[in-house]
């Protein structure tokens, strides 16, 4: 199942004009912990998927309130020529195609 | 209140701008301020016009003039500007006293020299000295968001670390309420221990997720944040229902920095922009268009040769259908879309020399032939005419960084004005 489809909330914006943020909220306990553990999950994945160096992605779980934080450097800073997403609000894609 | 954030990207700041236009600010303004004065209460406003900076803040002093006559309103304000001088940086930067704020480059003093303007976000310790100053109304320059609405409970007393939650999560509004609102607003009160936030409109409530999911907002860490006097760690929080629609926080603190950091925001300019905005409906087009965008590159700078140079200007098509949001991070969709839409972006030194570009990688995309090509007549479809819309200068952030300081007040001097 894609991550878009099993998260009750996923959306990305800027935290700063370098970073992005994306939050994937998830509907309960056992599919919190699924998804944590995913493979698609893992930094390096999903670096690899934004073509950010591995280093620079976070995945930091919040799992009081079932959420999962992944935070990585942007492509072109906001706003700045070559930019396409100002506020950064379109980027959880791809990883929400991830299948897991 | 809080006017700004870097979110609208790099251009408000540069060019001096207001992201949001004065009449509107007026009209939202006026009643705020005329019921502070009425009531005898502090009103505080942050990054004024958006930015922050001294043009923004001249913006918004304007405009709470102008109110403060029509209405004949009396009362003390305090103006705080934000801005920094170049010199003051370049110090720091000497005396290595400046490092990237999170995946910025590292400084280099012609990226500070090349940037129109630098502001600093205050926090509140600037916003304090003006309260004690017995500013009624308070006009800050860029400032640290939650900053604003946690001066004046710790200037009376109450905990930093509580002050400061509670201010993070008061200067988004309603978006830590259920259901989630962009222009609404959360009450907050604090006591010794603990804070509490309740929307003010009875169709909300808060809950302890919704208030606890705020953490992440804009965050790269939901168990902390940052402030110029030190780290604010949400760790041991505890988020307690109270009644239908409250939300009791506690546990929040604040661990003092060793040496206080100011974060610098400066934006550069890069060019100017125009525009054109075109529709394909061809399926061999939209196939090709990779193709075309590369031909229309190549031909474009043949006929600039001379004028300028290729590094010196920038064409390139956003396809919208096709990648437009998400570029090279995914493929193409399949099958392929029926329509595209396309707007075609380039940057050149000077707005005379952008429209020249664009114009010339106008025509050339509409007529490019490509093998195989059935629309001998023309490749685009502009909605438009005219088709070209010139877009001004273009910034990019070139600052974004952290200023060790040892005095982060003498940054943000307080000046007095008596209005009425």
């Amino acid at each position: 199942m894609r991550l878009y489809d099993l998260a009750t909330t996923i959306r990305s914006k800027n935290a700063g004009p370098f970073r992005l943020t994306i939050d994937l909220v998830l509907p309960d306990a056992e599919t919190f912990a699924r998804v944590l553990a995913a493979e698609g999950m893992r930094p390096e994945q999903i670096a690899a998927l934004y073509h950010a160096p591995a280093g620079e992605v976070r995945v930091v779980p919040f799992e009081r309130i079932l959420t999962i934080k992944v935070t990585l450097p942007r492509a072109v800073s906001s706003g700045a020529p070559g930019d396409r997403d100002v506020y950064g609000c379109g980027q959880h894609f791809p990883l929400a195609s991830t299948d897991v | 209140m809080d006017a700004g954030s870097t979110d609208p990207g790099p251009f408000y700041l540069g060019a001096g701008e207001s992201f949001v236009s004065d009449a509107q600010v007026r009209s939202d303004l006026e009643p705020a301020l005329c019921a502070v004065v009425e009531h005898g209460l502090p009103l505080v406003i942050g990054t004024a016009g958006g930015a922050g900076a001294r043009p923004h803040l001249d913006g918004l002093l304007a405009i709470v003039r102008e109110i403060a006559a029509r209405n004949a309103l009396r009362f003390r304000m305090a103006i705080i500007p934000a801005d920094v001088p170049e010199e003051t940086v370049l110090d720091a930067l000497r005396e290595e006293r400046i490092a990237p704020c999170g995946p910025a480059h590292e400084l280099a003093e012609e990226q500070v020299r090349s940037c129109t303007r630098i502001v600093g976000q205050m926090g509140y310790e600037p916003l304090i000295a003006a309260l004690e100053g017995g500013a009624q109304v308070v006009i800050a320059g860029r400032c640290c968001d939650a900053a604003i609405f946690a001066a004046e409970p710790i200037w009376r007393g109450f905990d930093a670390g509580l002050a400061l939650h509670m201010g993070k999560i008061l200067e988004c509004g309603t978006l830590a309420a259920r259901p989630a609102g962009a222009n609404d607003v959360l009450v907050g009160t604090i006591g010794p221990d603990a804070f509490e936030v309740e929307p003010a409109n009875p169709i909300r409530r808060c809950t302890p997720e919704s208030v606890a999911a705020h953490s992440l907002y804009e965050q790269p860490d939901p168990n902390c944040f940052y402030e110029p006097e030190g780290m604010v760690d949400l760790s041991a929080c505890e988020f307690e229902q109270v009644g239908e629609r409250a939300v009791r926080v506690s546990g929040s603190r604040l661990v003092p920095a060793e040496e206080p950091t100011v974060k610098l925001e400066g934006a550069r300019p890069c060019g100017f922009r125009t525009i054109t905005v075109a529709g394909v409906r061809d399926p061999l087009i939209i196939e090709r268009l990779g193709e075309i965008e590369r031909s229309v590159r190549m031909a474009v700078a043949d006929a600039l040769a001379g004028t300028l140079a290729p590094e010196e200007f920038s064409v390139r098509f956003i396809r919208y259908g096709l990648d437009g949001v998400t570029g090279p991070l995914e493929a193409s969709p399949e099958p392929l879309p029926r329509e595209v839409g396309l707007v075609i972006d380039a940057i050149a030194p000077t707005q005379e020399l952008a429209d020249r570009v664009l114009k010339l990688a106008r025509s050339t995309a509409l007529h490019q032939h490509f093998d195989g090509r059935k629309t001998t007549a023309g490749n685009l479809a502009f909605p438009f005419s005219p088709s070209d819309f010139s877009g001004g200068p273009v910034y990019e952030f070139a600052v974004y960084h952290l200023m060790r300081v040892a005095d982060p007040l003498a940054l943000f001097p307080v000046g007095f004005e008596e209005v009425g």
